[in-house]
Protein backbone atom coordinates (compact mmCIF):
# COMPACT_ATOMS: atom_id res chain seq x y z
CA UNK A 1 0.00 0.00 0.00
CA UNK A 2 2.51 2.05 0.88
CA UNK A 3 4.81 1.69 -2.06
CA UNK A 4 1.52 2.37 -3.96
CA UNK A 5 1.06 5.28 -2.69
CA UNK A 6 4.46 6.59 -3.28
CA UNK A 7 3.67 5.99 -6.74
CA UNK A 8 0.76 7.81 -6.90
CA UNK A 9 2.43 10.84 -5.59
CA UNK A 10 5.59 10.68 -7.82
CA UNK A 11 3.22 10.11 -10.89
CA UNK A 12 0.99 13.21 -9.64
CA UNK A 13 3.81 15.42 -8.89
CA UNK A 14 4.74 15.94 -12.42
CA UNK A 15 2.68 18.95 -14.32
CA UNK A 16 2.45 17.41 -17.50
CA UNK A 17 1.37 13.82 -16.10
CA UNK A 18 -1.12 15.61 -14.03
CA UNK A 19 -2.61 17.51 -17.11
CA UNK A 20 -2.14 14.05 -19.07
CA UNK A 21 -4.33 12.24 -16.50
CA UNK A 22 -6.70 15.06 -16.02
CA UNK A 23 -7.69 15.25 -19.84
CA UNK A 24 -8.20 11.62 -19.73
CA UNK A 25 -10.73 12.20 -16.79
CA UNK A 26 -12.45 14.92 -18.39
CA UNK A 27 -12.51 13.61 -21.74
CA UNK A 28 -12.54 9.75 -21.78
CA UNK A 29 -10.33 7.30 -23.34
CA UNK A 30 -7.67 8.59 -26.13
CA UNK A 31 -4.94 7.04 -28.00
CA UNK A 32 -1.21 7.95 -27.44
CA UNK A 33 -1.30 9.86 -30.99
CA UNK A 34 -4.04 12.23 -29.67
CA UNK A 35 -2.59 12.51 -26.06
CA UNK A 36 1.26 13.36 -28.07
CA UNK A 37 -0.37 16.33 -29.99
CA UNK A 38 -2.31 17.75 -26.84
CA UNK A 39 1.16 17.56 -24.58
CA UNK A 40 3.02 19.05 -27.32
CA UNK A 41 6.12 16.82 -26.61
CA UNK A 42 7.53 14.17 -28.21
CA UNK A 43 6.02 10.72 -28.49
CA UNK A 44 8.55 8.72 -26.62
CA UNK A 45 8.22 11.43 -23.44
CA UNK A 46 4.53 10.93 -23.35
CA UNK A 47 4.75 7.12 -23.39
CA UNK A 48 7.57 8.00 -20.55
CA UNK A 49 4.60 9.65 -18.87
CA UNK A 50 2.05 6.81 -19.69
CA UNK A 51 4.68 4.23 -17.87
CA UNK A 52 4.85 6.24 -14.79
CA UNK A 53 1.05 6.78 -14.71
CA UNK A 54 0.14 3.45 -15.23
CA UNK A 55 2.62 1.80 -12.36
CA UNK A 56 0.71 4.04 -9.95
CA UNK A 57 -2.40 2.17 -12.30
CA UNK A 58 -3.84 5.92 -12.47
CA UNK A 59 -4.21 4.88 -16.47
CA UNK A 60 -4.77 1.08 -17.98
CA UNK A 61 -4.31 0.58 -21.35
CA UNK A 62 -5.64 -1.12 -24.14
CA UNK A 63 -4.40 -2.53 -27.92
CA UNK A 64 -6.46 -1.77 -30.98
CA UNK A 65 -5.25 -2.39 -34.24
CA UNK A 66 -1.67 -0.21 -34.08
CA UNK A 67 -2.90 2.01 -31.36
CA UNK A 68 -3.12 1.96 -27.90
CA UNK A 69 -5.83 3.67 -26.25
CA UNK A 70 -5.20 4.49 -22.79
CA UNK A 71 -8.13 5.74 -20.31
CA UNK A 72 -8.18 7.50 -16.79
CA UNK A 73 -8.73 4.79 -13.62
CA UNK A 74 -9.48 7.83 -10.44
CA UNK A 75 -9.90 4.98 -7.93
CA UNK A 76 -6.05 5.13 -8.33
CA UNK A 77 -6.66 8.22 -6.43
CA UNK A 78 -7.75 6.60 -3.21
CA UNK A 79 -4.63 6.95 -1.44
CA UNK A 80 -4.82 10.75 -1.74
CA UNK A 81 -8.10 10.58 0.73
CA UNK A 82 -6.15 8.38 2.75
CA UNK A 83 -3.67 11.15 3.00
CA UNK A 84 -5.65 13.80 3.76
CA UNK A 85 -6.83 11.37 6.30
CA UNK A 86 -3.75 11.54 8.06
CA UNK A 87 -3.86 15.44 7.40
CA UNK A 88 -6.59 14.84 9.99
CA UNK A 89 -4.52 12.87 12.49
CA UNK A 90 -1.43 15.00 11.91
CA UNK A 91 -3.27 18.67 12.82
CA UNK A 92 -5.03 17.16 15.80
CA UNK A 93 -2.10 15.65 17.90
CA UNK A 94 -0.59 18.77 17.05
CA UNK A 95 -3.29 20.87 18.40
CA UNK A 96 -2.47 19.09 21.61
CA UNK A 97 1.13 19.99 21.20
CA UNK A 98 0.13 23.44 20.69
CA UNK A 99 -2.09 23.27 24.20
CA UNK A 100 0.59 21.93 26.43
CA UNK A 101 2.79 24.53 25.07
CA UNK A 102 0.52 26.91 26.23
CA UNK A 103 0.38 25.68 29.38
CA UNK A 104 3.58 25.71 29.48
CA UNK A 105 4.30 29.26 28.42
CA UNK A 106 2.25 30.18 32.06
CA UNK A 107 4.73 29.09 34.29
CA UNK B 1 -4.21 20.49 -10.49
CA UNK B 2 -5.62 22.89 -12.58
CA UNK B 3 -7.19 25.88 -11.74
CA UNK B 4 -11.25 24.18 -12.65
CA UNK B 5 -10.44 21.30 -10.05
CA UNK B 6 -12.49 21.93 -7.08
CA UNK B 7 -10.84 21.23 -3.77
CA UNK B 8 -11.65 20.05 -0.39
CA UNK B 9 -10.78 21.21 3.08
CA UNK B 10 -9.94 20.02 6.01
CA UNK B 11 -10.89 22.18 9.19
CA UNK B 12 -9.62 21.60 12.77
CA UNK B 13 -11.40 23.88 15.37
CA UNK B 14 -10.83 24.06 18.91
CA UNK B 15 -11.61 26.80 22.11
CA UNK B 16 -8.51 27.06 24.33
CA UNK B 17 -8.64 29.07 27.20
CA UNK B 18 -5.56 30.90 26.75
CA UNK B 19 -5.45 34.47 25.41
CA UNK B 20 -5.19 34.91 21.58
CA UNK B 21 -1.69 37.44 21.92
CA UNK B 22 -0.57 34.20 23.22
CA UNK B 23 -2.18 31.76 20.95
CA UNK B 24 -0.54 34.19 17.95
CA UNK B 25 3.08 34.19 19.66
CA UNK B 26 2.76 30.24 19.77
CA UNK B 27 1.72 29.98 15.96
CA UNK B 28 4.48 32.91 14.82
CA UNK B 29 7.68 32.67 17.01
CA UNK B 30 9.98 30.17 15.34
CA UNK B 31 11.09 28.80 18.28
CA UNK B 32 7.94 28.12 20.13
CA UNK B 33 6.08 26.68 16.23
CA UNK B 34 9.07 24.53 16.86
CA UNK B 35 7.84 23.23 20.40
CA UNK B 36 4.46 22.09 18.95
CA UNK B 37 4.92 21.55 15.27
CA UNK B 38 7.99 21.77 13.50
CA UNK B 39 11.64 23.36 12.76
CA UNK B 40 11.26 26.20 10.92
CA UNK B 41 12.98 29.29 9.55
CA UNK B 42 9.82 30.83 9.77
CA UNK B 43 8.76 34.73 9.81
CA UNK B 44 5.83 36.78 9.69
CA UNK B 45 6.21 38.76 6.68
CA UNK B 46 4.08 38.45 3.77
CA UNK B 47 5.74 36.69 0.87
CA UNK B 48 8.83 35.16 3.07
CA UNK B 49 9.76 31.44 1.98
CA UNK B 50 10.66 28.96 4.78
CA UNK B 51 10.35 25.22 5.39
CA UNK B 52 8.97 23.14 8.36
CA UNK B 53 11.48 20.54 8.48
CA UNK B 54 10.30 17.29 10.11
CA UNK B 55 12.83 14.32 10.85
CA UNK B 56 13.06 12.34 7.40
CA UNK B 57 11.28 8.79 6.97
CA UNK B 58 11.59 6.31 4.10
CA UNK B 59 9.90 8.20 1.22
CA UNK B 60 9.92 11.21 2.56
CA UNK B 61 12.50 13.73 3.05
CA UNK B 62 10.98 15.44 6.13
CA UNK B 63 10.72 19.02 4.38
CA UNK B 64 7.85 21.20 3.55
CA UNK B 65 7.99 24.30 1.43
CA UNK B 66 6.16 27.17 2.47
CA UNK B 67 5.37 30.57 1.82
CA UNK B 68 3.63 33.35 3.96
CA UNK B 69 0.60 34.59 2.20
CA UNK B 70 -1.04 36.16 4.86
CA UNK B 71 -0.62 38.12 8.27
CA UNK B 72 -3.00 39.88 10.06
CA UNK B 73 -1.87 39.74 13.93
CA UNK B 74 -3.51 38.77 16.41
CA UNK B 75 -5.93 36.91 14.02
CA UNK B 76 -5.44 35.33 10.77
CA UNK B 77 -2.12 33.33 9.08
CA UNK B 78 -1.98 31.86 6.16
CA UNK B 79 0.72 30.06 4.54
CA UNK B 80 1.43 27.38 1.51
CA UNK B 81 2.20 24.17 2.72
CA UNK B 82 3.97 22.25 0.11
CA UNK B 83 4.54 18.34 0.15
CA UNK B 84 5.00 15.34 -1.93
CA UNK B 85 4.20 17.37 -4.92
CA UNK B 86 1.34 18.45 -3.54
CA UNK B 87 0.53 22.56 -2.27
CA UNK B 88 -2.28 23.00 -0.17
CA UNK B 89 -2.67 26.26 1.95
CA UNK B 90 -2.92 26.25 5.84
CA UNK B 91 -4.95 29.24 7.25
CA UNK B 92 -5.12 30.25 11.05
CA UNK B 93 -8.01 32.30 12.61
CA UNK B 94 -8.23 33.41 15.77
CA UNK B 95 -11.33 34.68 17.39
CA UNK B 96 -11.37 35.86 21.11
CA UNK B 97 -13.99 34.20 23.11
CA UNK B 98 -15.37 34.54 26.93
CA UNK B 99 -13.01 32.35 28.48
CA UNK B 100 -10.09 32.15 25.65
CA UNK B 101 -9.27 31.79 22.08
CA UNK B 102 -11.41 29.80 19.45
CA UNK B 103 -8.61 28.33 17.15
CA UNK B 104 -9.81 27.51 13.75
CA UNK B 105 -7.41 25.47 11.35
CA UNK B 106 -7.99 25.00 7.60
CA UNK B 107 -6.00 23.52 5.54
CA UNK B 108 -7.50 24.18 1.40
CA UNK B 109 -6.59 22.69 -2.03
CA UNK B 110 -6.41 18.59 -1.61
CA UNK B 111 -7.79 17.53 -5.25
CA UNK B 112 -11.14 16.92 -5.51
CA UNK B 113 -13.55 16.39 -8.73
CA UNK B 114 -16.96 18.01 -8.38
CA UNK B 115 -16.48 20.34 -11.25
CA UNK B 116 -18.91 20.09 -14.38
CA UNK B 117 -15.54 18.82 -16.27
CA UNK B 118 -15.73 15.98 -13.99
CA UNK B 119 -19.51 14.59 -15.67
CA UNK B 120 -17.86 11.47 -16.75
CA UNK B 121 -17.06 10.78 -12.89
CA UNK B 122 -16.74 7.25 -12.70
CA UNK B 123 -17.54 4.96 -9.13
CA UNK B 124 -13.93 5.45 -8.19
CA UNK B 125 -14.21 9.42 -8.10
CA UNK B 126 -17.39 9.29 -6.05
CA UNK B 127 -15.80 7.29 -3.63
CA UNK B 128 -12.68 9.44 -3.42
CA UNK B 129 -14.99 12.13 -2.83
CA UNK B 130 -17.21 10.67 -0.22
CA UNK B 131 -14.32 9.58 1.62
CA UNK B 132 -12.68 13.46 1.68
CA UNK B 133 -16.11 14.98 2.88
CA UNK B 134 -16.23 11.73 5.62
CA UNK B 135 -13.03 13.06 6.81
CA UNK B 136 -13.75 17.14 7.07
CA UNK B 137 -17.17 15.80 8.64
CA UNK B 138 -15.20 14.23 11.03
CA UNK B 139 -13.22 17.12 11.69
CA UNK B 140 -15.93 19.54 12.41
Amino acid sequence: MQAMTDHVFKALSDPTRRSIFEGLTRDGEQTVHALTRRAGISQPAVSKHLTVLKRAKLVRHRHEGRETHYSAQPQALAPLADWMSQYGVFWRERFDQLEKLLERMDK
Amino acid sequence: MTATTQTHSLVIEREMPHPQEKIWRALTEGSLIEAWLMKNDFQPQVGHRFQFRAAPVPNWNGIIDSEVLLVEPKSRLSYSWGSLGLETVVTWTLTPTEGGTHVRMEQTGFPSQEGPNYKGAKYGWRSFIGKLEHVVAEAN
